[in-house]
Order: C-alpha cells, then sequence, then structure tokens
C-alpha cells in the first residue's frame, strides 16, 4: 500500500474499473461519455457542472479533470471560481436548511 | 513572459542538441514511456515515410515584432537571420517543376522579410491553388509601412492564417505580450474591410489557437463555435476556420514546461493522449520545410531542433524531389505534440 490515499497518478488508471466488471464498466462509461455530449447544455456548461459538483463531493481526481477541461475549453479562472462558489453555496445552505430541523426540535422540547 | 530569446539569453536550451538530449531523458530514459520510435513501431510502422509532397513552407526568418512565451521558433526582434534572394528564386521555380499545391509562407514575421513583397507577387502567378501567409496580425499595426498588408494579401489573393491565442484579452496578451489582444482585433477589422473571412468572398482567412498553457486543445469544433460567437458579437469579426494547434514541448515553450514543473506531466499526457490515427496525416508527410538558409526538414519543429532530412539533398539548393521521397522521417519524443488526441498540424487536427 502506498502512504497516501490518493494518488494524481491513478486517475489515469480510472479505466482499469472495468477489469474487474467488464459489463458494469462499460455500461457506466458509456453512459459518462453520452452525460458529457454536447446536449441542450454546452459542453462548457457541462464542465463547470462537474467542477462544482467535484469540490461538492470533494473528489480530487475530479477536481483536477475538470479543471484541466475547463483550461481546454477556455473556461475563465472567474467563471470557474463562480462555478464553485454555486457548489458551496447549495452545500452551505443544505446545511443551514437543517437549522430549521433543530428549531423546530428546540421549539417542541422547550417550554 | 520572456522579453528576449533564448539564443541572446544563452540560455542552454537554445542548443538543439542539448534540447534533443533533454527529450529522450527522463521517463523517455527510465522506461516509464516508449520513445516516439518505439511507439510508431507498436503501431505497425518501421519509420514514418513522405506521401505526395503537397506543401511547401519557407520560413523566411526568425526576425518578428513580438516575443511569445510558448515561440517554437524562439523568434523575436534581436533574431537577425533572413533567407536569401537566391534560396526564394530557387522556391519559385521549384514550385513551376513540380506539383506542390501550396506555398506557406512562416517566421518569425514574414512580412519584415525585405523581400516579401516581391516573393508574394511571383509565388501568386504560379499554379498553386494555396498561397498562405502566417500573419502574427500585429505586424499590420507595428509600422506604417505595414498598414497596407490587407490591400496587397487581397490583391494576391493570399490565404491568411493568424494566430489568436484566445478570443478574450487576459488569455491572449499572457501568451503574446501587453496590448496584443487589441492591435490583434483592430487587423482583423482591417482584414474583414477588405473582404477577408466574408462570407461568399474568395478570400481566406483562418485563425489559429493553442493552449495558453501545459494542456492539450479542447474539440477544434467546439472552441471555433465559441471564437466565431464571441468575435462576431464583441467586435463584428468574421473568420473562416478556427485551427487547433498543441504546442509542442521544444524552444521557449519546454524553457516554460521545466520552469513551471510541468514537463513531465504534460509529456505523459502527450503520451497518454497518443492516436494512431493520426499517423497517416501528419505534416511531416506532405510537407517540406525550408528554413532561412535553404535548408530541408520534414516540418518546422524539427527545423527549430536542426533534424535535418535523412537525404543525400539536405539544401534546397541541390533539391531533387525523387529523392527527397525516398527517405525516412525524422522523429524525436516531440512528435508526440502531433499525434495527441485529434491530432496537430499546421492547418490544425488531422483526424
Amino acid at each position: 500500500m502506498k502512504d497516501a490515499y490518493y494518488d494524481p497518478k491513478d486517475l489515469k488508471k480510472f479505466e482499469n474499473i472495468s477489469d474487474w466488471n467488464p459489463k458494469l464498466g462499460k455500461k457506466f462509461f458509456d453512459y459518462y461519455g453520452s452525460v458529457f455530449e454536447k446536449g441542450s447544455l454546452s459542453v462548457k456548461e457541462k464542465s463547470l457542472i462537474a467542477l462544482a459538483v467535484a469540490h461538492v463531493v470533494r473528489c480530487p481526481y475530479c477536481i483536477d479533470a475538470y479543471t484541466q477541461e475547463g483550461l481546454k475549453l477556455g473556461v475563465d479562472k472567474e467563471e470557474m471560481m463562480e462555478a464553485i462558489h454555486v457548489g458551496a453555496a447549495i452545500q452551505g445552505g443544505a446545511a443551514l436548511v437543517h437549522g430549521v430541523q433543530m428549531m423546530n426540535v428546540h421549539d417542541k422540547l422547550s417550554m | 513572459m520572456a522579453i528576449k530569446s533564448l539564443k541572446i539569453r544563452r540560455n542552454p536550451l537554445s542548443s538543439t542538441d542539448y534540447q534533443i538530449d533533454f527529450l529522450s531523458k527522463g521517463i523517455f530514459e527510465d522506461g516509464s514511456f516508449p520513445s516516439f520510435e518505439e511507439k510508431i513501431k507498436q503501431n505497425n510502422l518501421d519509420y514514418l515515410s513522405p506521401k505526395n509532397l503537397e506543401i511547401l513552407q519557407l520560413n523566411l526568418g526568425y526576425m518578428c515584432n513580438q516575443v511569445c512565451s510558448h515561440c517554437h521558433v524562439d523568434a523575436g526582434p534581436d533574431r537577425k537571420e533572413m533567407m536569401s534572394r537566391e534560396i526564394l528564386e530557387k522556391s519559385i521555380e521549384i514550385l513551376q517543376q513540380t506539383s506542390i499545391n501550396t506555398l506557406d509562407l512562416t517566421g518569425g514575421a514574414p512580412e519584415m522579410h525585405p523581400e516579401f513583397r516581391w516573393l508574394v507577387e511571383n509565388a501568386s502567378k504560379e499554379k498553386i491553388h494555396d498561397l498562405i501567409v502566417r500573419s502574427n496580425l500585429t505586424i499590420i499595426m507595428a509600422n506604417k509601412r505595414f498598414y497596407d498588408l490587407p490591400d496587397f494579401f487581397a490583391s494576391n489573393n493570399v490565404h491568411v492564417i493568424s494566430s489568436l491565442p484566445f478570443y478574450k484579452k487576459e488569455k491572449t496578451d499572457r501568451q503574446r505580450g501587453e496590448g496584443v489582444f487589441s492591435k490583434s482585433i483592430d487587423a482583423l477589422k482591417m482584414l474583414n474591410k477588405v473582404g477577408y473571412g466574408k462570407e461568399g468572398s474568395s478570400l481566406k482567412l483562418d485563425l489559429v489557437y493553442n493552449p495558453s498553457g501545459a494542456f492539450l486543445p479542447a474539440s477544434q469544433e467546439i472552441l471555433e463555435n465559441d471564437y466565431k460567437e464571441v468575435l462576431f458579437s464583441e467586435f463584428g469579426i468574421e473568420f473562416n476556420n478556427l485551427f487547433t494547434i498543441t504546442n509542442l514541448p521544444i524552444s521557449r515553450f519546454l524553457e516554460y514546461l521545466i520552469a513551471s514543473e510541468n514537463y513531465e506531466h504534460y509529456m505523459s499526457t502527450l503520451v497518454n493522449s497518443f492516436n494512431p490515427s493520426t499517423l497517416s496525416n501528419l505534416m511531416c508527410t506532405n510537407t517540406l520545410s525550408v528554413s532561412w538558409d535553404g535548408n530541408l526538414f520534414d516540418c518546422d519543429f524539427n527545423q527549430m531542433l536542426d533534424l535535418g532530412v535523412e537525404s543525400k539533398v539536405k539544401n534546397i539548393k541541390d533539391f531533387d524531389l525523387k529523392l527527397l521521397q525516398n527517405r525516412k522521417i525524422s522523429v524525436s519524443q516531440h512528435c508526440y505534440g502531433c499525434t495527441a488526441g485529434s491530432g496537430s498540424s499546421c492547418q490544425g487536427t488531422i483526424t
């Protein structure tokens, strides 16, 4: 085992997950490829969504991959930062909205 | 951003032997990756060989009004190399004697060559289909003696191919120098004004994108759409096609890769993106590149590495098509730049 859980070189081995289950691996990568094709959303918009989600799910592989993808597509650093703020806002909001639950419990139990 | 050429700074990378040696070591020496030569063998090719010679590319000299940070030519105002009239005349003679259909003029800034206009006027009388001038755009605005270049190009039916690294100011200026973007926009407007890039016009204006960093270009089609949309909506500029070109790891771009500690990552990206279907369309298979002193190369990149043609004929003065066609194309690790992803050439992607 390596000293670290994450190694940047492992990103290039992503497709190896198919080795131990080719059928599901293929289905996943076909699906993945189709998701990122131009549709109602542009390839650039999809890469920004991916970048924001990558931060929210804290996936270092995905952050690496979608920062590089953004650079290739000509996404500005300002656009990248705005995208991850959207992710952060939703994640922060998701934590804070549970404050209502806290308030509900507090009020129910308090005299 | 480099302000002077590697040559004038006496940087070790100004030595082509040093560059070739550097490109053979490290990840290619320790077995992490196959050399380019091994890679093509893995793809059942003993070596790359020429197809029909279609393009004669003349590098008129390394003098340029710009000093771009990624320049593979190491061009700049301090470079004095210039092609002689004798070699220019020989080139015209070759156009008359062969079925070469494209003359591609590059540099430096080819327009700075004192015989540039003579060459264009004479070449345009030949039976070639395409007379290309690779213009950096800002040259048109550099001095009033160049202001009439758009008209001159138009009257000689020149196909203008211009570098514009991005459709926004920040990335363009970072790569090519402060103020380059706005001057390029002004020059593009002048070219449009005389009919270049306009719908229905026969005057062709293509733009070249190359990444402003250690990454590969995105899809040519996607970037072309973005360029067209932004350049038209913001500046009213029109053009024909966008060519995406991969930065090859040589000269000043190699210097940048090493200094920014991106060299290994970039090379491994190129090798991992190797696309065998590019091999049949590589520009070295239909092009001959001529340096300012008449020496012959398989491509402009080999010229900058001083990897001359593997032929008895080394210089345009001794041009012999039969002998030249019967050669092996010289390769090194920089060739991975032309085989990555959709491939890369002076005419953009190749798959």
